[in-house]
């Protein structure tokens, strides 16, 4: 389908240990510009630590060491001269619990841009009211910013930290099952919401909902025991994977 | 086995029951006509009902499956060839009570000649082994046997086209014989259709059984044909 657009991530050959153990087996992925792409596989498969990779979560594990390559937009992002800190401003991360901070819906939104040092008040208030904008939030909350962030429902928060995301610009989202904690109508909104951000912005969602994959992404990747074992169109995955491990899991006849 | 497994055997089961009640319809429907035999046309009429109740049960239990368990893969393609095929067994089903509407409407012996000369005791073998196929195809999850239908349906095309110039001469010999004329022409219509339905079927049984996943997991027999 869109074999035409720019990779903007890829992995070569990549492998990760957390001590002695291996759990992830020599990984070559590449994820397109402006699609969303799912991983997808049962718990402890490593999907969660692949996705790590890609703004150098892992890094602050003492056990974890990775082998091989991971490049965004063609750069080695574990180069010693790569800097983290412009590294997360690139790739920005949604997790599965929304972690607002506790200030005001305001202050969380632009927490990002003040460790930047940015102090300029009409600017932020720009970028406030454009990224809550969004993240699909803006109507809900434009008369509270000063109110905490603390009093929003969960569905809130949840769009709350994917506007303080994206406050500080970044070309990638990483999204760690943003909706498992959801209810159903705030899963709609955020999955509505990465179907829109993903015009501006690469997509990476893992979840634990198949459906979800298939609702949100483009692409999806199947991991099992460390390996990826399927990866293409979502709607290929869903209707007629090519491996049978795929089929079993995705129809729930697994294990 | 999942929840989900549990409901697409039942589905099955249905589908099945379904299948080989419509076979039946076919079977009587033939003997009906051939034989003019009032008694039985009557019979398949009253079992018309059952084929629709039958529909509207597996529609139902389709419609769950996707509402409640959202299939995926081979689970959504089976599924989905459930519901393609149970609209064209419950239009066999029609066709053979269409058939037996004749029988009873037309009240009294037809032009064996003619009937002989249409072809129509073999389309109706043609039909019936069609389905036959399908069904041996369905139980035994075989998605080469079914192929066999394609070759078969292209014989009912031929005869149904051979049959107006053979039912124009029947009218021109005879215009006495018109309405017996018109009612064979007709039911050979109808059975033509029939095969055209069940073609359909098997279409749908391969496009489920034929994901490549399920090509080299389902150990599937050479065709016979």
């Amino acid at each position: 389908m869109e074999e035409s657009k720019k990779i903007t991530i890829e992995t070569k050959k990549i492998s990760a240990y957390y001590g002695d153990k291996k759990v992830l087996h020599d990984i070559d992925l590449q994820m397109l510009e402006n699609s969303v792409t799912a991983f997808i596989g049962p718990s402890g498969c490593g999907k969660s630590t692949f996705l790590r990779l890609i703004n150098r979560m892992n890094d602050y594990i003492d056990i974890f060491r990775k082998e091989g390559d991971v490049f965004i937009n063609g750069e080695d992002i574990y180069k010693k001269k790569v800097r983290i800190e412009e590294l997360r401003k690139q790739v920005g991360m949604v997790f599965q619990k929304p972690n607002p901070f506790p200030k005001s819906i305001y202050e969380n939104v632009i927490y990002g841009l003040r460790i930047q040092g940015m102090n300029n008040k009409n600017m932020l208030n720009e970028i406030v009211e454009k990224t809550l904008k969004q993240a699909a939030l803006w109507d809900e909350v434009k008369d509270d910013l000063k109110k905490s962030a603390l009093g929003l429902s969960g569905g809130q928060q949840q769009r709350l930290c994917i506007a303080r995301t994206l406050a500080v610009s970044p070309s990638i989202i990483l999204m760690d099952e943003p909706a498992s904690a959801l209810d159903p109508i705030s899963t709609a909104k955020i999955e509505e919401l990465i179907y829109n951000l993903k015009k501006e912005y690469t997509i990476v969602i893992v979840t634990h909902n198949m459906h979800q994959a298939g609702r949100v992404s483009d692409k999806t990747a199947f991991f099992l025991s460390g390996e990826l074992v399927e990866y293409d169109d979502t709607n290929t995955i869903f209707t007629s994977p090519k491996d049978e491990r795929t089929e079993n899991y995705i129809t729930g006849k697994f294990g | 086995m999942t929840n989900l497994q549990k409901e697409l055997k039942v589905l099955k089961e249905s589908v099945l029951e379904m299948l080989k009640l419509v076979l039946k319809q076919l079977d009587k429907a033939s003997e009906a006509f051939l034989n003019m035999d009032d008694a039985l046309a009557e019979e398949i009429i009253h079992t018309e009902k059952r084929v629709n109740a039958m529909e509207l049960t597996i529609d139902k239990q389709c419609e769950n499956v996707f509402a409640l368990f959202n299939p995926v893969a081979s689970d959504l393609r089976f599924t989905i060839s459930m519901l393609k095929m149970n609209s064209d067994i419950e239009r066999i089903g029609d066709y053979a009570d269409g058939i037996a509407d004749y029988v009873v409407a037309l009240n009294g012996p037809i032009d064996a000649k003619a009937v002989k000369d249409a072809r129509l005791a073999e389309m109706f073998e043609i039909a019936y082994h069609m389905l036959d196929v399908v069904i041996v195809s369905f139980e035994s999850d075989n998605a080469v046997l079914p192929r066999q239908v394609f070759k078969k349906d292209k014989q009912l095309n031929e005869i149904n086209k051979a049959s107006s110039t053979l039912i124009e001469k029947m009218v021109l010999d005879d215009t006495q014989k018109t309405r017996e004329a018109l009612y064979l022409f007709s039911t050979i219509k109808k059975v033509e259709r029939i095969g055209d339905h069940i073609k359909n079927i098997a279409e749908d049984w391969i496009f489920y059984m034929d994901g490549e996943v399920l090509k080299h997991r389902k150990k599937v027999p050479k065709s016979t044909d």
